[in-house]
């Protein structure tokens, strides 16, 4: 093996590696005070990352292990820059709260690398560790506020049932290597096809029930209600969105190329698996009271779109990749708004004290207004081209019932953002609102602005990037 | 032969016992060096084996840390074990059928090996004596499998920084010893000469 090669392709993720060791090391002599010029070094080691995933090479090294076509080139760009947004928004809530640590940047560059590694896996051992790379990563980010308990009760229970979904995907990865008698992908798809045994799709179908509890699809969705709640915010924007594209990006991998040709086999689960995540995800939000759980339950009913864009093959891949982008900047918007508002140093939670913002913070109004619309998937709006394509593509190999019952169960969800809306627009205010912290502000108004007109521009650029990325995944 | 047989016989021997005694031995510490002997003896069984390299993880792992740590636990922890012990004839029945059960699985798989050999297709590579198996198991390590040996090295570095970030704190109210502060200290920041009247005292 020529690791001459191994390290140019891996260069992202050796820039992430040997950045968060020497950022630690740093770190750890200049104590919690030098947490800002912590933030800064990792936020630049993730841009050098960026751009070195960006202008990366494509193929394969370490026997097969470690995989880099175009869309996990794509999806570590994405990933990159939406872990330095949430660097530099909690950077700033942390330092409000008073709970500022100067491992918290590193944590989430060390998950950024779980993440990378997580869309690079080339084989069942390099989806495990990947994945655990990230998550103990995120458990501890959870509980991050260790005085707070629902911080911590949000990182315990994240922390136990994270674990348990861990069993369940080792449990389907030692059936699967068991009976195909490898552990990379190609050789799996290779076996699948020559001789497909009860026990592999035994298998297959734990590895999926471990891997959609890393999205919360559900059934599999109990926990992310309460860690929404419980963890800090700018963590739970990162919760939301970096993580979950990973592991749809790591969903799609494992069943487009290691069982390539029992597509028949497992769309049947990945259906179901979209189907009751979007209908748990819309009625579920009918009922919250607290704005952190229903954007948890408007998550569980994405995911249920980007599975659906799963189940659709080959021609869901781009777009899996533009919905992601575009859910992303969505959700990364709106938990900056929840963070940018405050009464009296007390963050805003529930839905009702919402009321009357349009006549106490005009802007943050415009904003949310933007956000809601772009999530329930009014046309200009990002939210909608997210659906369009997803819904096209799941059209596109006859998967139209599906793709209408996502459209009826978003509908439904449309209850929820206009209710918000009239909540912001028609009430009476509950009192004045706080000075929004700088960084949320121009967050908020980048993702606002991305929400409609940037997002044309952007999707003329970048959709035939991700088609030409999604060129060969899978073979 | 004859010698490695006796080696075997008085191994196995050993083990067995030792782990008898974890079991029946009255007193706790004495449980967990009965444990630390049967871990030893196993290695010596490695060992006979040609698996050095398992022996030596058994040693240093098992003796050197985990038997280690139970014997902390054991130590600090005040559990009243004779408490513990009272369910014994009650636990007895199912006990012993947990414990056939899993004798019949390895006598079942024993069979199995011993009449069709290890898993087709991936037979062991035998180590020669210019090639020990440390060195190959290293090689594979830093070679094959790098990639996943330093993934894996990193996430035991993120369970390391989670567990000091949620445990480590600073408390206020605990006195330490700042050295610097205390040899720096002058007289005036300490002693304060007052004039007492007599029959007065001090107010304030």
């Amino acid at each position: 093996m020529d690791f001459n090669l191994a390290l140019h392709l891996g260069l992202p993720e050796t820039i992430l590696a040997v950045s968060s060791l020497l950022i630690l090391v740093f770190g750890a002599f200049r104590g919690d005070k030098g947490m800002i010029s912590v933030s800064a070094l990792c936020g630049v080691a993730l841009i050098a990352a960026a751009f070195a995933a960006a202008f990366g090479h494509q193929g394969a090294a370490f026997g097969g292990s470690f995989i880099v076509d175009g869309v996990a080139l794509f999806a570590k760009v994405a990933i990159y820059i939406a872990a330095v947004f949430i660097i530099v928004l909690g950077q700033g809530y942390f330092d409000r709260v008073g709970a500022g640590r100067f491992e918290l940047p590193i944590l989430i560059l060390l998950a950024a690398l779980g993440m990378s590694l997580m869309v690079s896996a080339g084989d069942l051992i390099s989806l495990y560790v990947g994945l655990e790379l990230q998550s103990l990563a995120l458990y501890v980010l959870a509980a991050f506020r260790r005085d707070d308990a629902k911080s911590s009760e949000a990182g315990l229970k994240y922390f136990v049932l994270g674990a348990l979904s861990s069993g369940l995907l080792l449990y389907g990865a030692s059936l699967v290597y068991g009976f195909a008698g490898s552990m990379n992908f190609h050789d799996i798809a290779q076996s699948a096809t020559t001789n497909l045994n009860v026990g592999l799709i035994f298998g297959l179908v734990f590895v999926i029930c471990g891997l959609a509890f890393k999205v919360s699809a559900a059934p599999f969705h109990m926990w992310t209600p309460d860690v929404y709640e419980g963890a800090p915010t700018p963590i739970v924007a990162f919760f939301a969105g970096a993580p979950k594209f990973a592991a749809m990006v790591l969903f799609a991998r494992v069943l487009q190329t290691g069982f390539a040709a029992q597509a028949d086999q497992w769309r049947q689960v990945v259906l179901v698996l979209a189907v009751l995540s979007f209908v748990i995800g819309a009625l579920g939000g009918l009922m919250q009271k607290d704005i952190k759980r229903l954007l948890a339950y408007s998550s569980i009913a994405n995911m249920g779109y980007a599975l659906l864009a799963i189940a659709a093959g080959a021609v869901g891949i781009p777009a899996l990749l533009i919905f992601f982008v575009l859910y992303m900047v969505d959700t990364l918007g709106l938990f900056t708004v929840q963070m940018a508002l405050s009464r009296k140093g007390e963050p805003v939670t529930r839905i009702d004290s919402l009321a009357g913002l349009s006549k106490t913070n005009m802007p943050m109004t415009i904003v949310l207004t933007i956000l809601c619309l772009s999530v329930l998937g009014m046309p200009p709006f990002s939210g909608f081209w997210a659906k369009y394509f997803v819904f096209g593509a799941a059209i596109t190999s006859g998967l139209w019932q599906f793709a209408a019952a996502g459209l009826v169960a978003s509908v439904v969800a449309a209850f929820y953002y206009l209710r918000i809306l009239k909540l912001m627009w028609f009430d009476v205010p509950a009192g004045d609102m706080d000075k929004s912290p700088l960084e949320t502000r121009w967050i908020a108004y980048a993702a606002a602005a991305f929400s409609f007109p940037v997002v044309i521009v952007f999707l003329v650029y970048v959709y035939p990037l991700a088609q030409s990325a999604a060129q060969g995944f899978g073979s | 032969m004859t010698v490695i047989a006796i080696a075997f016989y008085l191994l196995a021997l050993v083990t067995l016992a030792s782990g008898l005694m974890v079991i029946t031995a009255k007193n706790p510490v004495h449980s967990v060096l009965y444990l630390i002997l049967a871990f030893f003896s196993s290695a010596g069984l490695f060992i006979l084996l040609g698996a050095e390299f398992l022996a030596m993880l058994l040693v240093v792992v098992y003796v050197g840390a985990v038997a280690v740590l139970f014997l902390f636990v054991v130590m600090m922890l005040d559990v009243d074990f004779v408490k513990l012990r009272q369910g014994f004839a009650n636990y007895l029945p199912i006990g012993l059928v947990v414990g056939l059960v899993l004798m019949g699985e390895l006598v079942a798989i024993s069979i199995a090996v011993a009449t069709k050999g290890a898993a087709a297709g991936n037979q062991p590579l035998v180590a020669t004596a210019a090639e020990p198996n440390i060195k190959m198991i290293g090689h594979a390590l830093y070679s094959t499998y790098i990639y996943l040996f330093e993934a894996a090295g990193f996430v035991l570095l993120v369970a390391m920084v989670g567990a000091i970030v949620l445990t480590l704190r600073t408390r206020p109210n605990v006195k330490r010893q700042d050295i610097f502060s205390q040899v720096t200290r002058r007289r005036k920041d300490a002693v304060e000469i007052v004039p007492v009247k007599t029959g007065e005292g001090i107010s304030e």
